[in-house]
């Protein structure tokens, strides 16, 4: 930074705000058992079969400084709103330090972490969690008034914390007469009537429709210009990240995998997932056919003694025209449809479910690129199996999962 | 090798007697102060004036139908002859509930908050729910003698259950980004009780206290066999003579009280009757105009 301006609160503008050092969260019973074998490296699946833990947060490790909009994106799952919430200790972190102006909060005990949610750390929900029992006034006057703030200095508060958010016409009302938008506004100006350094804000704007959206995004830039605070933002939007963010983190499976301004991260993505986020990326030389394919066909297990008949009509009693025939271990044995299966039983077959199999429904292997089974899957008539080097089924592609995906990428 | 369980219950319930006959009497002195209170109160309110009380209630709480229900339907009672019995039983109710509510509430919050705490108290309250009620006049006689302080007590032991789960379940139910939002904030785990969980569980504690309120009015009747008195009395005293005109008016009289109880805590907790609401939408803002 090429300057610094003191800052109301004590830390300057661009200093470091929040540090987080070896950052682990893991969700389970033996989770030190867990630890150890993470940090051996071990994968978490591994993990999880050795010993029933998931992995929330693996290892990470960045700065958030004072006054900057810090969005933490990533796909659902990849971990992010459970590190915002070790921000502050909503969850417990299993280990690593977590520094706010200095102090680390992981140390700290349960009275002064409530003294640190009173003053100085507050959150925005994606489902507003407002109270419906209390009006819109006593929602924003909410961790005023449990920090102990008495009524009338409370009460004036959050009316200004109304005002700042355009809705000090509504204090009297109830959260359920506002619409969507509206009851953020409430969230957001709960969280501001502390007037705290930190705001934590969870998916804040997702759950509103996307003309809001924007508007509260641009709200959140104005109150931001008024008065500066550090904002943590999560958000699975690309376009509210670079709309709004300073700085960009980005999630992937528990791991941090990019910390960086939009530019950088635009110009320079740490790997393919980074990269898949962005527009005009051909995803198809991205994703493998394992990421594409979808359980949604009928896979039938070839047992001796069920009847073929019995199988045709669990098919047909959940309306699906294919069905994959598997092995007791789950290794690709063929692809049969309605009419091949039907026709076989009719001539009584021996084996019913091998004289049917589709004969051109060749299997494609998972680790291939998506880019180079792309004809395979537009040219064949029905979903286009796919199976792991170990011959076992995964999953298969269809037509319409196949657009869905490159559609979702461009 | 074979013990016999009766034996044991005897001897324990001798071993009480025994050694803690001061601790009984104190219990019963408490409640025997709050059940006689009430009933005297109640007991002194003029019929007209009670069955104003009600019609009123039923209309600011329920409906205009419903209130005038409740005037006819308590203007039979009073014509039966059983306006002093009803309000008998109506006070034992209410004490009962109110005793009730007294330890089944804080129950109830004990095992919202630990489930090692819900694991012990659970099976408690299913043999509450399932024993018998008669069982419970016989210790209940013998550690209390007769009258209305035993079947306030016998009625407690059977009625308290609903309020205990309920307000468990209402607790655990309130939605998790709730009890996020109050602790994000800074809320001590008793201002999260008090500011969050209760308030968002009402509707299930209040549904617990119905329940209570009418199993209680169930055992009630049944008391009266140990002389609780009220309207079991008048149905007791059907069975005893086999005189089914004596006993169907004592009946009617209960399920009138039933009716007009569970309406009027069914409504607790609840805006007020609908009838009045054109008129209170006049003073509602319309939020969607400013919406953004």
């Amino acid at each position: 930074m090429a300057f610094t301006t003191e800052h109301e609160n004590g830390t300057s503008e661009g200093s470091t705000k929040i540090r987080l050092k070896d950052v682990y969260k893991i969700f389970g019973e033996h989770t030190e058992d867990a630890l150890e074998l993470l940090r051996s490296g071990k994968s978490k699946t591994e993990i999880h079969g050795a010993t029933g833990c998931s992995i929330g947060v693996n290892n990470a490790s960045f700065d958030i400084r004072a006054g900057e909009i810090f969005v933490i994106m990533g796909l659902s799952g990849s971990g992010k709103s459970t590190l915002l919430r070790l921000l502050n200790r909503l969850i417990e972190p299993t280990s690593g330090s977590i520094e706010i102006d200095g102090h680390d909060i992981t140390k700290m005990s349960r009275k002064a972490l409530i003294e640190l949610r009173r003053r100085d750390i507050s959150m925005v929900f994606q489902s507003f969690a407002l109270l419906p029992n209390r009006t819109v006034l006593n929602n924003a006057a909410f961790g005023l008034e449990v920090a102990g703030v008495g009524e009338a200095e409370r009460k004036a508060k959050a009316m200004a914390a109304l005002k700042a958010v355009g809705l000090d016409g509504y204090s009297d009302s109830r959260p359920d007469e506002l619409s969507g938008g509206m009851k953020q506004r409430v969230g957001l100006a709960r969280a501001l009537a502390s007037e705290p350094s930190i705001l934590l804000m969870d998916e804040a704007f997702s759950a509103l429709d996307p003309l809001i959206r924007t508007e509260m995004q641009d709200e959140l830039v104005r109150l931001q210009s008024e008065q500066s605070r550090t904002i943590v933002f999560v958000s699975h939007d690309l376009d509210e990240a670079m709309r709004i963010g300073d700085r960009i983190c980005i999630m992937q499976n528990g791991n941090v995998v990019q910390v960086g301004t939009p530019d950088e991260i635009v110009g320079n993505p740490a790997n393919d997932y980074v990269r898949s986020f962005f527009r005009n990326v051909d995803v198809s030389q991205v994703f493998k056919a394992g990421d594409v394919a979808r359980k949604t066909q009928i896979t039938i297990i070839d047992r001796q003694g069920v009847s073929a008949a019995a199988a045709l009509e669990q098919k047909t009693s959940r309306d699906r025209e294919f069905a994959i025939i598997v092995g007791r271990d789950m290794k690709y044995h063929g692809m049969v449809s309605q009419a091949s299966l039907m026709e076989k039983i009719r001539s009584k077959a021996e084996d019913p479910y091998h004289k049917a199999f589709l004969a051109d429904a060749a299997p494609i292997l998972a680790s291939e690129q998506l880019s180079s089974v792309l004809g395979q899957v537009a040219a064949s008539a029905w979903p286009v199996p796919v199976v792991d080097d170990q011959d076992r089924y995964i999953g298969a592609i269809s037509k319409s999962a196949l657009l869905e995906t490159l559609d979702r990428a461009n | 090798m074979s013990f016999d369980i009766g034996d044991g219950i005897d001897s324990a319930v001798n071993y009480i007697l025994d050694n803690f006959s001061p601790t009984l009497d104190f219990i019963a002195a408490s409640i025997g102060f709050v059940t006689s209170g009430l009933q005297s109160g109640l007991l002194g309110i003029p019929m007209p004036l009670g069955i104003a009380i009600f019609v009123l209630l039923a209309l600011w709480r329920v409906s205009f139908g419903f209130a005038v229900f409740a005037g006819l339907a308590l203007s039979l009672v009073g014509q039966m002859g059983l306006w002093a019995a009803m309000m008998e039983t109506l006070s034992l109710v209410i004490a009962s509930t109110l005793i009730a509510m007294v330890i089944g509430l804080p129950l109830g919050v004990a095992m919202a908050r630990r489930d090692s705490v819900a694991a012990i108290i659970r099976p408690g309250l299913d043999l509450m729910q399932t024993m018998p009620a008669f069982v419970y006049l016989i210790p209940a006689a013998m550690f209390f003698g007769l009258g209305a302080v035993p079947g306030t007590i016998a009625t407690v032991i059977f009625s308290m259950p609903p309020v205990v789960r309920l307000t468990n379940l209402g607790i655990r139910q309130v939605h998790v980004e709730f009890v996020e939002a109050g602790n994000a904030f800074g809320c001590t785990p008793t201002q999260l009780l008090l500011k969050v969980q209760l308030p968002n569980a009402m509707p299930s504690i209040m549904a617990g206290i119905n329940q209570t309120i009418m199993l209680s009015l169930s055992m009630v009747v049944i008391a009266s066999m140990i002389g609780a008195g009220g309207l079991g009395n008048t149905v007791l005293t059907g069975i005893q003579r086999l005189d089914v005109g004596t006993g169907f008016e004592g009946g009617l009289a209960v399920v009138i009280l039933a009716v007009i109880l569970d309406r009027l805590t069914q409504s607790l907790g609840k805006k007020g009757a609908s009838w009045r609401l054109p008129f209170a939408k006049f003073g509602l803002r319309e939020p969607e105009a400013k919406a953004a």
